[in-house]
């Protein structure tokens, strides 16, 4: 459980959920993890460090390359985000059900 | 019960949808004009659209600007390729963060559904790795409250 203070404030960032989102399509180097945040290689190589130490990334050796991919914990905690997204979109379609049901209760008005 | 359903596919596409006992007519009314999305598209408590603007015809232009009253904000842009009332909208659209993020491509559907609708939407992303920035990016905005709200269930 001591894990658990490092996970979320590892998630904390959001570069650091970006790297965990990249992970979650496949395996990749620090090289690639950089590309699209316009940071440099030592900044991502210190967010990397981070996800390690918090249990969400691991990494490989494959010659002079160190590949990280998303670790167990790093699943979870992708699945669980997903679940966030879900929940904030449901909030925005269950006030839509409210606004249509304004709607309809408008309509009646009209017509009376 | 949930009504709503949200998946990936394939490598670039979301898919999401949802059920409504409104009938098509209403749902796509309120995908289209601004003083009904302003009610509704505002994602976690607390935040506001206090700007929409909405050309809703084939090459029009929107922008949504959403603010969380305390300095926090971002807004969208987006075009409109196709619509057909009260069935079918297809547009693109991107977030500023400022930065503008990779174009999502969106076509949404209203469907009958007995005396509701069936709306179903579909993104899609130019590659995986974009598809995996713009759900991240999705993500930080139902995630700022859920997260506070989750370290105080530890």
């Amino acid at each position: 459980m001591q894990n658990l203070d490092a996970s979320f404030s590892a998630l904390a960032d959001p570069t650091r959920r970006a790297i965990l989102a990249r992970l979650a399509t496949g395996e990749a180097t620090v090289n690639e993890l950089a590309e699209p945040f316009e940071m440099t290689q030592p900044a991502i190589s210190q967010h990397l460090k981070v996800l390690e130490d918090a249990g969400l990334i691991v990494r490989r050796v494959e010659g002079t390359k160190r590949p990280r991919r998303l670790a167990k914990a790093g699943i979870e905690a992708m699945d669980q985000w997903l679940a966030m997204l879900r929940k904030a979109l449901e909030t925005n379609y269950d006030r839509l059900d409210e606004v249509l049901a304004g709607m309809e209760k408008h309509n009646q008005g009209e017509t009376r | 019960m949930s009504k709503m359903t949200l998946q990936t596919e394939g490598d670039t596409h979301v898919i999401v949808t949802r059920r409504f006992t409104a009938p098509p007519e209403a749902v796509y009314r309120a995908h289209t004009e601004p003083q009904l999305i302003q009610k509704w598209l505002l994602g976690p408590e607390g935040w506001t659209m206090p700007v929409c603007i909405n050309e809703a015809k084939a090459g029009g232009k929107f922008r949504y600007e959403w603010t969380n009253g305390k300095g926090g904000g971002f807004h969208i842009t987006g075009e409109y390729l196709e619509l057909k009332p009260y069935d079918r909208i297809v547009h693109v659209e991107r977030m500023h963060l400022p930065d503008p993020t990779p174009d999502n491509h969106i076509e949404t559907l209203f469907e009958a559904d007995g005396a509701g609708t069936l709306m179903t939407m579909r993104m899609t992303l130019p590659d995986a790795k974009m598809r995996a920035a713009m759900l991240a990016t999705g993500m930080e905005h139902g995630m700022e409250a859920s997260y506070v709200r989750l370290e105080g269930m530890l």
